[in-house]
């Protein structure tokens, strides 16, 4: 599945969303439910790097929401995949993070499968000997 | 008697009214909670040093995300 495909069910199974984007490391937006996805994805990559200097310690953020009076942002970050969504006030955090979550992991690049070494061929079975005939049992006789 | 169940009966009322206006302030406060990947969790409410930057960020988010939907 697409970011973008990711994004349209996100939009239908979640109510609170309001708007969303998915953007790469390099701030390349992959799906965006927004036509100036661009600019809330540069928007957000500004907001994470504020949230990266105000971090303590060495571990590495992977999500954050910020509440706000007018409603909330939420971000999840998995590898080189960021997602952003808004909401509206109040809204319920773990479900949003679940459903951000697993919008997310659909909208990853499915991993190629490898294609299969050839198969060694396999050396010809050999030619069964015929059925020795069955010994006819000397007539009785 | 009537007194007794009077008393117990305001004061009741007054834990319910307290516990759903502490429960409105909460949900109202602007906040920024922040996850590690080691499972810690940072909570800035509004004011601290670190919230004063993110939360005027995020406002800026959604009236960004509300002007283009």
């Amino acid at each position: 599945m697409d970011a973008q495909q990711a994004l349209a069910d996100l939009t239908e199974i979640s109510s609170q969303v309001e708007a969303a984007v998915v953007f790469d490391d390099k701030g390349k937006v992959v799906g965006s439910t927004l036509l100036s996805g661009d600019a809330l994805a540069q928007s957000v990559a500004d907001l994470l790097a504020a949230a990266d200097a105000v971090r303590t310690g060495d571990s590495p953020l992977t999500q954050l929401e910020i509440a706000t009076g007018d409603g909330s942002v939420f971000v999840v970050r998995d590898g080189k995949l960021t997602i952003a969504a808004t909401t509206g006030p109040e809204p319920t955090v773990g479900l949003v993070f679940y459903d951000l979550k697993s919008a997310l992991r659909s909208a990853k690049p499915k991993p190629r499968p490898r294609a299969k070494p050839a198969a060694a061929k396999k050396p010809a079975a050999p030619k069964k000997a015929p059925a020795s005939r069955a010994r006819k049992k000397p007539d009785a006789s | 008697m009537r007194r007794s169940a009077a008393a117990i009966v305001g004061v009741a009322t007054g834990m319910l009214i307290g516990a759903a206006f502490v429960r409105r302030q909460s949900a109202n406060a602007e906040r920024a909670d922040l996850y590690f990947e080691d499972g810690s969790m940072l909570s800035l409410s509004n004011g601290s040093p670190g919230a004063d930057r993110l939360i005027p960020l995020a406002r800026q988010i959604i009236g960004q995300a509300r002007v283009s939907t």
